[in-house]
């Protein structure tokens, strides 16, 4: 696989053979195991199995809380009680599938920030990035339609005002957001179609998930030099890499430990932190909350949405130009998918020849503005839209563009990368050297 | 140097949680609660003295619906015994569609709802709330102290000023606790209930002792899962330090070491 030369499965006894003749599963098992990965990966390249993980594990608990969720505006909020009170564990399922939805997002921002440092979405790894955004969009999706089961306040309001957006396309807008709603407003039809879709859109993410990993498994991993494995000889491709087991997969699992370490800590000891308040109230129709805040995951793009309001010149300008039919409010909405369809554009907006930052002087200091910028647009989407709020988020969003837009296309014209070395070997062996310092350094010279 | 970003979403995750929550922006002081921090259990006593000041004081107009009878001799919690639960379920009246009549309540039924229609059920509003919002909204004492759902209810109670206004032919009532002016009238003025225990009923002390019953019903499960996060987090802790050991024993010959 990965054009990667190694060795292949091998057959040996008759029933392996008969076995391969006719559904050659062992063999795909073994490419897929002993797949040549860089020998050179760090601690980013960690957050794979972590998803992975994590889908599994939302899926398994998911399935079971359905065997006692009833999704109806009169039961769905006495079923989680029910479930949080006389199911066999259920509070323990619950608060993991709940708190799950959150470790979902910190690894994939993790795993999205990691390819966009080390440029892992460039040739030839397009469609692997294009998929796993397809996937993020998707999760968004589910995790939004999942906090509206229930049925608390917060999920009531979020329902309201995230359909709401699709009322703000001009001309087709109302009649999407009936049809989305499936009637006027948030009600039972609502929560019987979100409920639906909540359990059959992470089958999609897992058939997704497969061509993910089919894809990169195709090109081969990037590596934090983004130099490329050799493939010219299997000699030499075995001196950039090692098989994925046991190196990697023990690795992966001693972080995956950890991790769930953390994340058991939360479940037991403050599962609610993550959570809002409102959420234990009931939904009512007839009571606004003061603040309809989203989970903390999609404050970044909340405040996206918030920042353009009829004050911001190029919202103006847009409404002159379209004669009033692009408003604020579609304007926001556009900048918010724009924001995600832009990230989704990053491999054909970075014009730089060099795939990791490690070589990219310029690029290291944008991105990690780029990082800063992301916690102050989740800071600020959880502010009230007044005072010096929106200036931050508007500020915050015409960075995120910017970044897009503006400085990955500019810096491949005007960086100039540092030199890189010729191969993950030589790479490997250049780290050992700084690592037990004089003595090695000088018996391996870089070059 | 990624550490830095696994930090950065940390962070993210850590500041910009559950700021702002309903209860305005009310001074609520930061009592001590017995079911405070990773080790902290509900103090069975003061669960029943709890339940003393609701049944007596709270129920005239606030119900309880997603509470059966039957969790008060549940361990971890009241610990009531079952023919006391009996008893005490029994002082109440429940409409059975099957006989088409009332009939004294049971274990299995559950507590009333509440008598008055703008009295909020109680049954999770010490998870509806959240007591502690700073700095600058960011949530991060939460982190610390908790999400201050009990403590905003004892300062609640206490926190009346004796100010009153009216509003659209409503009396409404200042409390330093919500800060502002609150529906409900002020329901606690020291000795509203007598402690068999011997416990002075002082203001204080009853809210207080309502709030940890209140905690108890939003969140009967605590002491399970409790002791289930710390049972994951032990063995999970275990797991991690042998896959480290197994980990560094497979990589030393790559990475040119001896082998531990």
């Amino acid at each position: 696989m990965g054009g990667i030369p190694h060795d292949h499965y091998e057959p040996k006894a008759a029933w392996e053979k008969s076995l391969a003749k006719r559904l050659p599963i062992v063999g795909l098992m073994y490419d897929t195991l002993m797949i040549p990965t860089p020998k050179n990966l760090n601690w980013m390249w960690i957050w794979g199995i972590v998803l992975t993980f994590v889908l599994v594990l939302q899926i398994v608990t998911g399935i079971v809380l359905v065997m006692h969720y009833t999704p109806h505006v009169d039961h769905a909020f006495s079923s989680v009680e029910h479930i949080m009170r006389n199911v066999n564990g259920g509070h323990m399922l619950r608060y993991i599938h709940m708190n799950g939805a959150s470790l979902f997002f910190v690894a994939v921002y993790a795993h999205i920030f990691r390819s966009m440092y080390y440029g892992s979405y460039k040739a030839p790894r397009e469609i692997t990035w294009i998929i796993g955004m397809l996937i993020y969009l998707l999760m968004m999706g589910t995790a939004f339609m999942g906090y509206v089961l229930p049925w608390g306040q917060m999920s009531f309001w979020g329902a309201t005002v995230i359909t709401g957006l699709f009322g703000a396309i001009p001309f087709v807008g109302e009649a999407l957001q009936t049809w989305l709603l499936g009637g006027p407003a948030v009600d039972n039809a609502t929560l019987n179609r979100f409920f639906s879709l909540h359990y059959l859109l992470p089958f999609v993410i897992l058939g997704l998930v497969v061509v993910h990993i089919w894809a990169f498994h195709t090109t081969g991993n990037n590596n934090p030099t983004g130099v490329e494995v050799r493939r010219t000889s299997k000699e030499e491709a075995e001196k950039d890499t090692l098989p994925f087991w046991p190196y990697y997969v023990i690795k992966d699992l001693l972080a995956l430990a950890v991790i769930l370490a953390v994340f058991f800590a939360i479940v037991g000891f403050m599962p609610n932190y993550l959570g809002h308040p409102d959420n234990y109230i009931e939904a009512n129709a007839l009571a606004t909350p003061a603040h309809i805040v989203p989970e903390w995951y999609f404050l970044p793009f909340y405040a996206i949405l918030r920042a353009f309001d009829d004050t911001v010149w190029i919202v103006q300008l847009a409404g002159f130009l379209t004669g009033g039919i692009i408003d604020a409010k579609f304007f926001g909405v556009l900048a918010m998918f724009g924001s995600i369809a832009v990230m989704a554009l990053a491999p054909w907006l970075d014009t730089s020849s060099v795939r990791s930052a490690r070589y990219r002087p310029m690029l290291k200091w944008w991105f990690w503005l780029f990082i800063v910028n992301f916690v102050v647009l989740t800071w600020v989407g959880a502010m009230p839209a007044e005072g010096i709020y929106p200036i931050i988020a508007l500020i915050g969003s015409a960075y995120w563009f910017a970044y897009f837009l503006v400085i990955l296309p500019l810096l491949g014209v005007i960086e100039k990368p540092l030199p890189r070395p010729a191969t993950i070997e030589d790479d490997v062996k250049a780290q050992k050297a700084a690592k037990s310092g004089g003595a090695d350094a000088v018996a391996t010279p870089a070059e | 140097m990624f550490r830095t970003i696994a930090l950065s979403v940390v962070a993210a995750f850590g500041f910009a949680t559950a700021g702002l929550a309903a209860g305005g922006a009310g001074k609520v002081t930061d009592y001590d609660f017995s079911f405070e921090g990773p080790f902290g259990t509900y103090d069975q006593n003061q669960l029943q003295r709890g339940l003393q000041v609701y049944t007596e004081i709270c129920s005239a107009c606030h119900g309880l619906k997603f509470i059966p009878y039957r969790s008060l001799s549940e361990e971890g919690g009241v610990g009531m015994p079952e023919d006391q639960v009996r008893a005490y379920a029994a002082q109440y009246e429940v409409f059975d569609a099957e006989l088409d009549d009332f009939r004294p309540a049971g274990p299995a039924d559950h507590f009333g709802e509440s008598g008055l229609e703008n009295a909020p059920d109680l049954s999770l509003m010490a998870k509806a709330r959240a007591g502690f919002h700073g700095p600058y909204g960011l949530g991060i004492n939460q982190f610390f102290k908790g999400m201050g759902g009990a403590e905003y209810i004892a300062s609640l109670l206490t926190g009346y000023t004796g100010s009153e206004k009216e509003e659209a032919g409503i009396t409404l009532y200042g409390n330093d606790a919500y800060g502002g002016y609150f529906a409900m009238a002020q329901p606690l003025y020291g000795d509203d209930v007598e402690y068999s225990d011997g416990t002075p009923a002082t203001v204080e002390q009853q809210a207080k002792d309502v709030a940890a019953f209140l905690m108890w019903t939003s969140e009967p499960k605590m002491m399970a899962r409790k002791q289930a996060g710390f049972v994951g987090v032990l063995f999970l802790t275990v797991l991690s330090v042998l896959l480290y050991l197994t980990n560094k024993r497979i990589w030393a010959p790559i990475k040119g070491k001896k082998s531990a």
